[in-house]
């Protein structure tokens, strides 16, 4: 099979002051198209550098990052926006949908900057709308919908464009238990249904809904494997214990 | 994204926030409204003064002959002679003998009626007309004759329109009412153009104790022989007087020039300041945009992350700019109109005279422009902030 997401001994440091801060310590790794990937780790462990790199909003200190064979690390941040536009759907934490636009608009946007005619930018607006079960709310502003609609919407929206890889940071990190389960139900829907899945959280218990998870801890990757395997949830330095 | 999408997009983030779009945009419409106001006025000032000395023609110099000392020898010969050596350009003459002396009507005394002693051509070189009786003639300037020619408003005020074979009192002298003038200003009234009494040059001069001598009027051909006749003239009289200090030649035309230069001047430095205030309107609409770059860093994050490249997020924000600097030079120039049609009505009111506020097609496009202009300029920083932002940055911003 072929490597969809890449990684090979990718470093990230950031520089405060007079410190330089290793995030991403000679990670290697590689997601093939088709898995549901968890990417799961405390905060501080670098599983937010990951996303971020996964996601072209970062590019590597050093190592090389190839997303569906192209290297990222020497794009400019023009090519950075159009491969984001064309290869990766966000659903962030926070849903991040523009209060003022109504649903297909806010669903419209990635597909408005791939320049995308607006008839047919519309007609696939309201498919993936429909797909997500908001098909009736279409003229709707996110405001008036609650919480879990308005993350099958951001949901909707990274679908759009149909992108080849799913990305998602914490995505149930602001909803009730049962309202979670519905988003990750989605998720994993969308698994089946051909789609690539990377599910960036700090909760073993939405991480396990996946089928393979990885676990960073310092920058560096302490477990790839099965996603229902006992080591997978285990942090070995507290003992499985969760911080909040 | 092409422009019109962003465009519709710009309208409707400057009416979701009606009442910040306007006052930003306040500065711009002082400013618009203030530059067609002015242009307005300068124009209608110029066409006033155009119109004005249009009465008077054109054509028309007017020559003042101080002489030497307190000589008053009335040289109206050597003026004749330089008029007969001159043809190709110099038309006719006519001395002008302004009188202080009161007319009498009856045993009325009215102060107000203007006394002017003129040769017979006086009337043709400003093209008044006889409505009744005769004008006058060359042989009662050299009899000089007690006769006069009034004009209508004295016929139609003091002689129920029947001035003719009348006669009228200029001092102590009696004068016959041999003619009338037709009607010259649109509205007849106390002191003005049609409340006149003309008389011979050569009587005035004999009658006068108060008259005053030596001023001239003078027509050319055409307008645009005046500084050819004008020059004609000064040598004329320089070689008889020897001194540029003896006379004076000014010419209608030179006049109109003088003065609306003026009125241009005065026009140009009221604009500069109204321009200032455009500028400082700018720096406005630059420091609201500045501070909803900062407001929308997370919406600048998201679009960012889902596609948008830093060309697109820079056109946005200029088109913004530019959008709110435009209806705001729109409504600046609808206002200047209002303002301008007040003002004439205003000036027509206070003044008791016509003028026209007329704001010119090429201000209202300049003011347009500029105005867009100055959204697209001061646009251009808060943009460039706003397309440089760091998306992971920007996502993170509350």
């Amino acid at each position: 099979m072929s490597s969809l997401i890449e990684f090979r001994d990718v470093c990230k440091l950031y520089h405060m002051g007079e410190y330089t801060v290793s995030a991403a310590d000679h990670i290697s790794m590689s997601i093939n198209k088709g898995e549901f990937v968890a990417i799961v780790g405390q905060s501080g462990s670098g599983k937010s550098t990951c996303m971020n790199i996964i996601g072209c909003l970062h590019v590597p200190t050093s190592g090389t990052y190839l997303l569906d064979g192209r290297d990222v690390g020497s794009m400019n941040r023009n090519e950075l926006a159009a491969i984001r536009n064309e290869l990766l759907g966000f659903i962030f934490q926070q849903y991040n949908l523009m209060p003022k636009l109504n649903l297909l608009e806010n669903v419209e946007i990635p597909l408005m900057y791939a320049g995308m005619p607006k008839a047919e930018r519309r007609a696939r607006a309201k498919e993936v709308l429909e797909q997500v079960g908001l098909g009736d709310k279409v003229k709707h502003r996110p405001s008036e919908l609650s919480g879990g609609q308005q993350q099958r919407v951001s949901i909707a929206r990274a679908l759009a464009g149909r992108p080849a890889v799913i990305l998602a940071d914490e995505p149930t990190g602001a909803l009730d238990s049962r309202t979670s389960r519905e988003v990750i139900n989605m998720l994993r829907q969308l698994n089946e249904q051909g789609n690539t899945v990377v599910l960036i959280t700090h909760d073993n218990s939405i991480a396990v809904q996946a089928q393979r998870i990885i676990r960073l801890e310092d920058g560096h990757v302490i477990y790839d494997g099965d996603a229902h395997a006992p080591e997978a949830v285990v942090t070995p330095h507290l003992a499985g214990g969760e911080t909040a | 994204m092409n422009f019109l999408e962003t465009f519709k997009l710009a309208l409707k983030n400057i009416a979701s926030s009606k009442m910040r779009s306007f006052l930003t945009m306040l500065g711009i419409i002082i400013g618009v409204c203030a530059v067609i106001v002015i242009v307005g006025l300068g124009n209608g000032m110029s066409n006033y003064i155009q119109d004005s000395f249009a009465d008077i023609g054109t054509n028309m110099l007017q020559v003042q002959v101080m002489g030497r000392g307190t000589s008053r020898r009335a040289p109206e010969e050597d003026m004749y002679a330089i008029m007969d050596a001159n043809p190709d350009c110099l038309d006719q003459l006519s001395p002008l003998v302004s009188m202080y002396e009161p007319v009498k009507v009856g045993s009325e005394t009215y102060k107000r009626t203007s006394v002017a002693g003129v040769s017979e051509d006086y009337f043709a070189m400003l093209g008044y007309g006889v409505e009744q009786g005769r004008g006058l003639e060359y042989m009662d300037v050299v009899n000089r004759s007690n006769i006069c020619v009034v004009g209508k408003y004295v016929s139609d005020t003091y002689y129920g329109g029947a001035a003719v074979g009348e006669s009228i009192k200029v001092g102590s002298t009696r004068l016959e009412i041999v003619g009338v003038l037709e009607q010259d200003a649109e509205e007849m009234e106390e002191g003005g153009n049609d409340d006149y009494v003309y008389l011979p040059y050569s009587t005035a001069s004999r009658v006068s104790h108060t008259g005053t001598f030596g001023s001239y009027a003078v027509t050319v051909h055409t307008e645009e022989q005046a500084a050819q006749g004008k020059k004609a003239i000064e040598d004329g009289l320089y070689k008889i007087y020897g001194d540029t200090n003896a006379y004076a030649v000014v010419s209608v035309v030179e006049l109109i020039d003088i003065m609306t230069s003026m009125v241009n001047t005065v026009m140009v430095v009221l604009t500069i300041i109204a321009a200032i205030s455009l500028v400082v309107g700018g720096i406005g609409i630059m420091n609201i945009m500045l501070v909803s770059v900062t407001e929308r860093t997370r919406e600048i994050g998201i679009r960012k992350a889902l596609g948008a490249r830093e060309g697109t997020i820079l056109q946005q924000f200029v088109i913004e700019a530019a959008t709110t600097s435009a209806i705001g030079g729109v409504i600046g120039i609808g206002l200047g109109y209002v303002l301008s049609a007040v003002a004439t009505q205003l000036i027509a009111m206070l003044m008791q005279e016509s003028m026209t506020v007329t704001p010119s097609s090429a201000a209202v496009l300049t003011a347009f422009g500029v105005s867009a202009g100055i959204g697209v300029l001061f646009g251009y920083l808060p943009a460039r902030k706003a397309a440089r932002l760091n998306p992971i940055e920007a996502l993170r911003y509350d």
